[in-house]
Formats: C-alpha cells, sequence, structure tokens
C-alpha cells in the first residue's frame, strides 16, 4: 500500500518535471512549429542563472536573507532566457520561419555554441546549487511515505506556469494576436497585427519558460554545461504525443509518459522501462498520428 | 504539418549520418605515414609526448582536470631540465567525448606526430577504442582512470586502480564494518556491470547478501522509483557505481526521500573531490568512496602537489584520485625512460618493469607483469568541507591483479566472460 501511493506521487512528480521542461517547447514548436533543439541549452542557461543569483546572495546578501534567494532566482531564471531566446529570435529564428529542416539544423548549432559558452564562463565541471533549507525534507503521510517538499513545490510551479500560460494565451488581448498570427499569419497581418512583434514575443515567452524549468531543475538534478541534452528528447516527446499546437494536450502527454515510465520502471528497470515508454509512443502515434490532442483547423498545410 | 515534421526529422537523421560518416572518413585517408611509430622522437632536443582527452563533450567535466595535471608534470619536469636534457612538448587532442574519435586521434598522434607516448582516456570505452590502434603501431598509452579490470595490453600502463585495488576491498570492508545485505546500483555500461559481476561473486563467497541491483542510463536524472526499491529492499549498503551527472541527481533525490547517511551506508567508486562540488556537500556529508588518493591524504609529495596545483590553476581548484594518477603518469613515463636512454617503447617497458615512485598518493610501483600499478587502497568519508577523512587504508601497497586470479571465488571470471 505504502509502495503504490507512493509511486503514485512519483508519477505525478515525475509527469510535473515533464511538463515544465516541455511547456516552453510547447510554445515554441507547437504553436511557432519551430524545432528548437536549443530549448535544453535555455533550460541550461536557466540553471546556471539560478547559480548566479545564488552566489550573488552569497556575497552580497546577510546570510539570514540567502533562504529566500530561490524566489528571486525564478524571475531572474525567466527574464535571463527570455532576453536570450529575444536575441536568438532576431538574429535568427525569424529567417527561418517554414524552414522546419533549417531551424533545426541552426537551432542544434546554438545549443552547441551556449554549451561552449557555459564551459568558458562557469568551467566543465558541474557547479553546485544549495537548495534553501525550507524545501528540504519532505511531508511524511502514513508511515514510510515521504513527499519531498521539493517534488511537491515543482508541482505547484507547474500549475502556476500552466495557469499562468493559459490565462495569456486564452484570455489576454496580446494572447489572441498570438494565436491569431499562429493560425492565419497573412490574415493577422492584414487586419494590422505586427506578426514580428508577436513572433519574437512568442519565442522569447517560450524560451523563458524554459529558463524557469531550469531554475527549478537544479533542486533535482545537476548543473552542468550539457545537462540540456539529458531532457531535449523528453520535451519533444511530450510535445508530439500530447499533439503539436494544443495546450492540454502537453499536459496529458506529459502525464501520460511520466505515470507510465514510473508504472514501467518499478516493475522492471529504468533502461527497460524508458524502452517500454518509448514502444508505447511509438505505437501510440502510429494509431493516432496526431497526437492525444488533435487540433482542428481549417487551413491546408 | 504532423508530415513535415515527420519529414524533416527523418532528413535531419540522415544528415547527421552524412556528417558522422564524413568525419570519420577524413581521419582515415591520413594514416598511411610513419607506421613504426613511437620511437621517432622529434629531433632538436625535444620530445613529443601526447595528450588525449575529452575536451569537449559530456567527459569533459572529467577529463579536463586530468589533462591540466599532466599538463602540470610536464612543465614541471621541463623546468628541471627535461627527459634526457631534452624538453617535453605536449600535443593536445580533444577526443571529445566520441569514442571512434579517441582510435581517430590516436593513430594521428602516433602516425603523424610521431609521439613517443600518449597520456589519455577516461571511459573504458575510450580505452578499448584506443587499444587495438595503439597495439597495431606498437604506441604507448597511459591511462589514468580506475577501471573494471580483465585486461592487461602489452602497450599500455593503467595508473589508476583495477578491481583488486579498489572494488574488492572496499566490499570485504564493507561486509566487516556496514552489514551484509547489498544493493547495487550503477550507470548501465561496462564498468558498472563488470564490476557488479565480480561483486556478485564476492558476495556469495564472504557471506553477503543481494537485495537488489539497477542500471540507469547514463545522463538518468530522475530516482523516485529507483529510490522507493531501495527502501523497499532495505539494503545495509548501497554500492554506486554510477557515473557523471546521475550522482548528482541520485544523490539530491536521496536525501529528499529522508535518507541519510545515517541511516544507511552508500559507497560510490566514481565520487571524487571534484564531483562533491558539483553534487553538493550537504547532500553528500556523510557518504563513502572508495579511491587511493584524497586530497587530504598525507604525505609530503601530496603537500607540494596539491599547492602548485592550486597555484596554477586557481586556489578554488581540487585534486582527486584520476588527476593524481594521470600526473603519475607522465613521472613514471619520464623516470623509465631516463632509466632506459631511449624513448623506444620496447626499452621504456622493460625499463619501466618494478619501477618506484614517490607519488603523492605514497609510493606506488610498476608490476612487470601487467603493467598495473602497485597502488594502497583508502576507504574515506565526504566531511564538510568537501574533502575526504580516510576511514582505514590498506597499509601496503596492495599488488594489482586485474584478473582476479588470487581469489578462488572469482574463477568463473577471469575465464574470459
Amino acid at each position: 500500500m505504502d509502495v503504490i501511493v507512493l509511486q503514485l506521487f512519483n508519477g505525478f512528480s515525475v509527469s510535473s518535471i515533464l511538463l515544465l521542461i516541455a511547456l516552453g517547447l510547447a510554445i515554441t514548436f507547437g504553436l511557432m512549429k519551430v524545432i528548437n533543439m536549443a530549448h535544453g541549452e535555455l533550460i541550461m542557461i536557466g540553471a546556471y542563472s539560478a547559480y548566479v543569483v545564488q552566489n550573488l546572495f552569497l556575497s552580497y546578501m546577510p546570510s539570514s536573507m540567502f533562504n529566500w534567494y530561490f524566489i528571486a532566482a525564478i524571475p531572474f531564471s525567466f527574464i535571463v532566457a527570455f532576453l536570450i531566446g529575444l536575441l536568438l529570435e532576431a538574429t535568427l529564428i525569424r529567417f527561418l520561419y517554414g524552414r522546419p529542416l533549417d531551424s533545426l539544423l541552426a537551432t542544434w548549432g546554438i545549443g552547441l555554441m551556449l554549451q561552449q559558452l557555459a564551459r568558458t564562463i562557469f568551467g566543465a565541471p558541474n557547479v553546485g546549487v544549495t537548495s534553501p533549507s525550507w524545501l528540504n525534507g519532505g511531508m511524511t503521510i502514513m508511515g514510510d511515505v515521504v513527499l519531498p517538499y521539493k517534488r511537491l513545490f515543482i508541482i505547484a510551479l507547474v500549475c502556476l506556469c500552466l495557469v499562468a500560460m493559459y490565462v495569456y494565451i486564452y484570455r489576454s488581448h496580446s494572447g489572441r494576436r498570438m494565436r491569431a498570427v499562429m493560425q492565419n499569419r497573412e490574415m493577422a497581418a492584414c487586419l494590422g497585427i505586427s506578426t514580428r512583434r508577436v513572433d519574437a514575443m512568442t519565442f522569447a515567452i517560450g524560451s523563458g519558460i524554459a529558463g524557469i524549468a531550469g531554475c527549478a531543475l537544479t533542486l533535482m538534478g545537476p548543473i552542468g554545461p550539457s545537462i540540456g541534452t539529458y531532457y531535449i528528447v523528453d520535451a519533444f516527446m511530450v510535445v508530439v504525443l500530447g499533439g503539436v499546437g494544443k495546450l492540454i494536450g502537453t499536459v496529458f502527454g506529459a502525464l501520460g509518459i511520466g505515470l507510465s515510465n514510473t508504472v514501467f520502471e518499478y516493475w522492471t528497470t529504468a533502461s527497460l522501462g524508458k524502452v517500454l515508454v518509448f514502444l508505447c509512443i511509438v505505437a501510440f502515434l502510429q494509431w493516432k498520428p496526431m497526437g492525444l490532442v488533435a487540433m482542428r483547423s481549417r487551413s491546408l498545410d | 504539418m504532423r508530415k513535415n515534421v515527420w519529414k524533416s526529422v527523418s532528413l535531419l537523421l540522415i544528415a547527421l549520418c552524412i556528417v558522422i560518416t564524413g568525419c570519420s572518413s577524413d581521419n582515415k585517408e591520413k594514416t598511411n605515414a610513419g607506421t613504426d611509430g613511437g620511437a621517432n622522437t622529434a629531433s632538436d632536443g625535444e620530445i613529443k609526448v601526447g595528450i588525449l582527452h575529452s575536451l569537449s563533450g559530456t567527459m569533459a567535466i572529467s577529463e579536463v582536470s586530468v589533462k591540466e595535471a599532466e599538463m602540470m608534470a610536464i612543465d614541471e619536469i621541463n623546468a628541471k631540465g627535461g627527459v634526457l636534457g631534452k624538453k617535453l612538448v605536449p600535443v593536445v587532442e580533444d577526443g571529445a567525448s566520441d569514442w571512434p574519435t579517441f582510435a581517430e586521434k590516436a593513430r594521428k598522434l602516433i602516425s603523424e606526430d610521431g609521439v613517443a607516448t600518449v597520456f589519455g582516456g577516461w571511459t573504458s570505452a575510450s580505452r578499448k577504442a584506443m587499444l587495438p590502434v595503439f597495439e597495431e603501431l606498437n604506441g604507448l598509452l597511459w591511462y589514468p582512470v580506475q577501471y573494471e579490470g580483465l585486461e592487461a595490453s602489452p602497450n599500455i600502463f593503467y595508473t589508476g586502480a583495477t578491481t583488486n585495488q579498489q572494488i574488492v576491498p572496499a566490499v570485504t570492508w564493507l561486509l566487516q564494518n556496514r552489514g551484509k545485505t547489498f544493493f547495487l546500483l550503477g550507470s548501465d555500461y561496462v564498468f558498472p556491470r563488470t564490476a557488479n559481476k565480480i561483486i556478485k561473486e564476492q558476495l556469495k563467497a564472504e557471506g553477503g547478501e543481494l537485495v537488489g541491483e539497477e542500471y540507469t542510463p547514463l545522463g538518468h536524472t530522475d530516482y523516485a522509483t529507483i529510490i522507493s526499491k531501495i527502501k523497499a529492499a532495505k539494503p545495509d549498503v548501497v554500492f554506486n557505481t554510477l557515473n557523471g551527472d546521475s550522482n548528482v541527481a541520485f544523490f539530491k533525490q536521496l536525501k529528499d526521500a529522508g535518507i541519510t547517511a545515517k541511516d544507511m551506508t552508500t559507497l560510490s567508486v566514481s565520487v571524487a573531490e571534484e564531483e562533491i562540488r558539483g553534487i553538493g556537500v550537504d547532500v553528500l556529508e556523510g557518504h563513502l568512496a572508495a579511491w587511493n588518493y584524497y586530497q587530504s591524504t598525507d604525505t609530503p609529495e601530496n603537500k607540494t602537489f596539491v599547492e602548485n596545483y592550486k597555484k596554477k590553476y586557481g586556489a578554488d581548484r581540487v585534486t582527486a584520485d584520476p588527476i593524481e594518477a594521470g600526473y603519475d603518469a607522465v613521472y613514471l613515463w619520464a623516470a623509465a625512460v631516463e632509466k632506459a636512454g631511449s624513448t623506444d617503447v620496447a626499452k621504456v617497458k622493460e625499463a619501466a618493469k618494478g619501477l618506484e615512485w614517490d607519488a603523492p598518493e605514497g609510493k606506488i610501483k610498476i608490476d612487470g607483469d601487467n603493467q598495473h600499478i602497485y597502488k594502497t587502497v583508502r576507504i574515506g568519508e565526504v566531511q564538510a568541507d568537501g574533502q575526504f577523512k580516510e576511514l582505514w587504508n590498506s597499509g601496503d601497497p596492495v599488488k594489482p591483479d586485474p584478473y582476479l586470479k588470487g581469489y578462488d571465488w572469482a574463477g568463473s571470471l577471469s575465464a574470459g566472460n
């Protein structure tokens, strides 16, 4: 019984992490159709931003404030990744809309450059981030089942990001403009929407959310120049399985992969579990090539 | 639009294949010249030596520091007048964390640059890729990392520990001091799987009990499920052969799950001082590791070594076992060349037999039979300052036994499977 509860929780926790790394990609790839291979590196930038904020707090703030560095690190990571996304869009991505293969190769190259840049600035070895003490430990429910605060925190953070994105995309004016441009660029332009500005904004927001993911992942995993490569495949998997273009699809995709991965991993081993998940995804996409939630669209492409 | 995506993904795969094959065939054309290799030193009072580590890619994390230690040893030797009165000139190549690249670059170093010897490699896969090249061209490789044993190439000197100098004594110590039930956790590749095969035989022979065995892909970052399994199995000891970034994720999540070093012993064989900084002392404190050298090892040679290393590369840097083994390799080779009076591979190998040197880790000696090194085994506990406190050592340096011939229970392992 303990194990079932714990594994259920682990499944949701893994799903939340998957969702967090895939949310940014759901925008840049899902909405904008840019195969953004540098997404992992934007996560890496978020992680290093958290590291920088931690060091700033260590050097310039009284030590009593140190525990709160993480709260400052989240918006800081968002802003840094947002600005780098803006720069990328302005200098490169905007020349590659509608050319998926080119954008794939170009962003892959950008990813390699960003990795090397991180290596030059921070050195090749991993860096350490000390988690704030209020996130240490966990909530004990029924005997042996401990729910770590960090995992609970990430679940909460993901929910927050989801709500914010939902409000922005579906309930705000700029979100409506964004959807209009993504659905029918020419018509939107005819109606007086500045598609350039919308593109730049959309890509930057997607990048910023990747930054938040990177910041949150410092709680759970390593922080090094090549961590992006660990997450990029999972991120694409979630978006493709969920159905390109729909936010709710990404949520279901993450839940599906996270829960099944946990179950398979518990029954078999980590390597075999992953193979089984991949097999299921391949089989599912054979059956439903559009993913879990298909976007209904009248445009022909 | 769905179709476009798949089309471009498959196109990318094809493009990648073309790029990869393009790179490798590019290098293969250059292999004709100078196949007698090894012996042809550069003129004008210089000896070229090769350094071949991953300076980019995922292994750069570990290998860059080893390269730096080797460069430091070369500089020190040059400052004292070089070898045979000649200056050492390092030729540095990047293996790029890619095993075929290691083989190509090794070939290039021996055939084109005519280096007298090569210091390099980290992963067993890179060593296995380079081995045929060194044997074919009769080159000389100094490999600085602890590994899974069951190998003794006449063209390789192994300055890291083999299994009977790290894993086997660590298991014995754990059985005597920490408990009988073991959970084996490792990354899914050759070193952990071979190491765990040995451990399982040893547990059977020495009265231990295996309660779980798990492997995760390299770069795996979520250990929630594995930790549930560990909790359910309730082992006395988790023997950890995870490699690289996975260690960070595992230890962080282990602590979050409410398991500390007080509740359960973990012993790692791939976590050294350098890794501690990346994982964070707060999550590692109290956990154990087995090595032959720690930065805190108390010898006069080590004091100088650590001082010089920090002076050269920064006060915040740390030394660790493979870094020290790489440093030793350069000095051992230089001593063998001095003794042989030549850089000829056969003569150097002959001269190296039984060669002794006062390394930072203490006295070490080359075993003439298998070209491994006599080393002292040390078990250390992580302290709050990120250094190890030595809990136990083997006293005298242990004779290397890569095929574990001296252990009855290992009969089936050394029989070649």
